[in-house]
């Protein structure tokens, strides 16, 4: 299963990113191979308007089931949840201690947005 | 005549001149408060709500019945506010632009529209003076569709002074296209020049005759007389740093109603304006 997280870089000891629409960038981790490849938010982050909704769309042509990032806003949530895409918080402060967690079954699947959009 | 009033920095004076200059004249004349997310010209010109009529752009309407998730919608829109992921669309309509393009592109023609109330237009009578005000909704950031529904409600045959937002963004420029002069108010203060050149390119850009009113004189220094000589603009009035403006202004007083000294140069203004205006046209 491929699982996203927001990164701040391009390794798994990079930092988390909190922003989902606006973070740097998409760490996709395999968990069946341990393959992690990385993924350009580069035109969210160019957007005018509507970069969480993008950004979504990102993720669910990659074959993303699960998303790891720090908030997510309402309008992205929208669209994550009609990819079928779970979406699970955390406050780790790496892409890896986040990716621990989440193997371990430490997160917690969010049931909708959890901030406003334009939070940050 | 249709004269726009507009800034680049805000708080500078833009309503107070429009009241004004609206107060002054004594035939009839339009005053479009286009400010619409927070319209002020009411607040000095106190009168009864004669028509509040509805505002409302199209945002698409997705028939799922004949769509076939083709997703063609989706990659059309810069917007982001129709989507398809090999699923039936969603719409966002606070991101929609109505540009109508989804339902052009869309093979199935499954998308019709539906309205998207953004505010209301009223109109308030108030003596020789009709003040048509716009009043955005709140959470809606779409404010140009409500500035041009305010300019619609405009007759032709009688004055019109367009009380401009501040900035020199989407809003000013619906505001003043189509206008036939533009008064630019700022203030003698670094701030105050920043944002007039600012608004003196935005204004050449849209290519309409301008000049500059000098509000608060004897504050900060001679920068804005300096800039105006350098780009040959025309200073059309000087309005000094008076207390008792400030003072009339904060209890919603008219100023040529409360300090008649000041009525000539209002006069004097609506003057130059319309002289300025046929030297713009020549």
């Amino acid at each position: 299963m491929k699982v996203a997280f927001t990164s701040r870089g391009e390794t798994l000891q990079s930092l988390m990113d909190s922003r989902f629409g606006r973070a740097e960038q998409f760490l996709v981790f395999e968990t069946e191979t341990d393959a992690c490849e990385v993924v350009s938010n580069q035109q969210s982050l160019n957007a005018t308007q509507g970069a969480g909704i993008q950004a979504a769309e990102t993720l669910a042509r990659q074959g993303v089931k699960a998303l790891v990032t720090g908030h997510c806003g309402p309008n992205a949530f929208h669209v994550l949840s009609a990819a079928g895409i779970m979406v699970y918080t955390t406050d780790a402060p790496t892409v890896a201690a986040a990716l621990e967690a989440f193997r371990a079954g430490a997160l917690k699947a969010m049931e909708g947005a959890d901030v406003d959009g334009h939070w940050a | 005549m249709i004269l726009a009033i507009a800034s680049g920095k805000g708080g500078t004076g833009k309503t107070m001149l429009s009241v004004n200059l609206a107060r002054m004249l004594d035939s009839n004349v339009q005053l479009l408060d286009c400010d619409v997310e927070e319209p002020n010209d009411h607040l000095f010109l106190k009168g009864s709500v004669r028509s509040r009529e509805i505002v409302t752009v199209p945002i698409p309407r997705v028939d799922l019945s004949l769509c076939d998730a083709c997703g063609e919608c989706g990659r059309f829109c810069q917007y982001h506010a129709i989507i398809s992921l090999k699923t039936k669309p969603l719409v966002f309509p606070s991101l929609c632009h109505s540009c109508r393009g989804c339902a052009k592109i869309c093979p199935r023609q499954a998308i019709g529209e539906t309205d998207r109330r953004i505010g209301v237009v009223e109109t308030v009578e108030v003596g020789h003076i009709t003040l048509i005000q716009g009043r955005l909704d709140v959470k809606v950031a779409l404010v140009p569709p409500l500035v041009r529904a305010v300019k619609a409600r405009r007759q032709d045959g009688t004055p019109a002074i367009l009380d401009a937002p501040p900035g020199t963004s989407c809003p000013v420029v619906a505001t003043i296209r189509g206008a036939d002069f533009v008064i630019l108010v700022t203030e003698p203060t670094p701030f105050g020049l920043h944002d007039v050149e600012l608004a003196a390119q935005m204004v050449r850009q849209v290519g309409v005759p301008f000049g500059v009113v000098v509000n608060r004189v004897g504050i900060g220094d001679n920068r804005i007389h300096d800039f105006c000589a350098r780009q040959d603009i025309p200073i059309l009035l000087e309005i000094p740093d008076d207390r008792r403006i400030a003072e009339a202004y904060s209890k919603g007083d008219l100023i040529v109603d409360t300090l008649p000294e000041y009525r000539a140069s209002f006069e004097q203004l609506w003057q130059k304006t319309r002289e300025w205006q046929n030297v713009g046209r020549a």
